[in-house]
């Protein structure tokens, strides 16, 4: 007997990467939207900012830009407020949900503890975000709905980045360990 | 949210619901949920990260050309290009996805699937966006304009079919795919004793 497939723990590669190509097609064919996913960041901060300060925010040509005029809880937003429902349900699914705190290859360079973790966590968030913002996406906007359309902007993104990740990685995880 | 409603309409937020459901659905069932398998892929130990991206361009580039032939697309969301930035940005994207180990969807999908740590990373990410904001003045006034070649494919700039790059992609995803490197097997294998 076939094990149901929504129970196993892990798909492989290329069946997760058919799945998410065929949700774009969807994605742009019935909805005219393209998956994309740090834009919202710009958002949640910005309506959280505008509860302090709406002034603020109307007067940042970049929230503006997001805010004004326009629904802040729109189509992205809510598909990632969905994100972790549906890693959740595959994981509970799958068997596969782990509590996590302190990653094993984390542990073994920067120590057990979570307070550095969660600081170090905290900082690469930072990182992230603010270099997607500069570069017009993140790995979902650019490198995968940018990518397939064939985006200059989105494979000079992906090649930057993956460059630059590989050299960060080699250089924290790498440097004392093996 | 200023001088509108804070809400789009429900048909629109129920497709973003819909569609945020199967795409966690999918990346944690592809193991991207996790950030030892990111990492690897930075470390160049197991690529199930650049397999799943690369056939998902493939597949997702295939039928979003035919379908622009066949003249279903309604139409394409292609980002502008500005050289410097994409480059910039991309290169800090690094660094922080190798320090935090996520992507910004896979760290938000990640905290549906127990892992504690990518909460600090969302927090971040949320920060992140807040000093881009107040930096983006500058950043439009200094960086943007550099190789601001507006929204450029890869076809429009060489002046070749696009089937060429499609073609090209969809061979690399395949063979990518299939070849298993003696380091991911490996990898696989540690990570199922682990588990037990």
């Amino acid at each position: 007997m076939v094990k149901n497939p929504l129970k196993t723990e892990r798909w492989s590669p290329w069946t997760v990467g058919i799945g998410i190509g065929v949700l774009s097609w969807v994605t742009f064919l019935w909805m005219d939207k393209a998956l994309g996913t740090s834009t919202t960041l710009v958002r949640a901060i910005g309506l959280l900012e505008g509860i302090f300060s709406e002034s603020h925010v109307r007067a940042n040509p970049y929230f503006a830009k997001y805010l004004v005029g326009k629904p802040g809880i729109e189509w992205q937003f809510v598909l990632v407020a969905m994100m972790p429902v549906g890693a959740y349900l595959a994981a509970r699914l799958g068997g596969s949900t782990r509590v996590e705190r302190v990653p094993a290859l984390w542990a073994d360079r920067f120590g057990p503890s979570f307070r550095r973790r969660a600081v170090g966590a905290f900082v690469g968030g930072v990182l992230l975000l603010f270099g997607a913002r500069l570069a017009g996406g993140c790995t979902s906007g650019h490198a995968i709905s940018g990518g397939m359309q064939l985006a200059v902007s989105s494979w000079v993104f992906l090649g930057a980045m993956f460059v630059s990740g590989v050299a960060t990685a080699k250089f924290i995880y790498e440097k004392g360990g093996r | 949210m200023i001088d509108t409603p804070l809400f789009a309409t429900p048909a629109i937020l129920l497709q973003g619901a819909l569609a945020g459901l199967l795409f966690g659905f999918l990346l944690h069932k592809g193991g991207l949920t996790r950030f030892d398998v990111i990492v690897k892929q930075f470390l160049l130990r197991d690529f199930t990260v650049l397999k799943v991206m690369l056939t998902a361009i493939a597949v997702g580039g295939v039928g979003l050309y035919v379908s622009s032939d066949a003249g279903w697309l309604a139409g394409w969301h292609i980002k502008s290009t500005h050289l410097l930035a994409n480059a910039l940005g991309g290169a800090i994207f690094g660094v922080g996805m190798a320090v935090l180990g996520y992507c910004p969807g896979t760290g938000i999908a990640a905290m549906g699937s127990g892992s504690r740590h990518a909460v600090f990373g969302v927090l971040g990410m949320l920060l992140g966006a807040a000093i881009y904001a107040e930096a983006y003045p500058w950043v439009k006034e200094h960086i943007l304009g550099v190789g601001a070649w507006g929204k450029e494919t890869l076809p429009s700039l060489t002046g070749w079919s696009p089937w060429v790059f499609l073609a090209a992609l969809s061979v690399a995803a395949v063979t990518f795919s299939l070849r298993r490197s003696h380091a991911t097997r490996k990898g696989l294998h540690r990570h199922e004793l682990l588990r037990t």
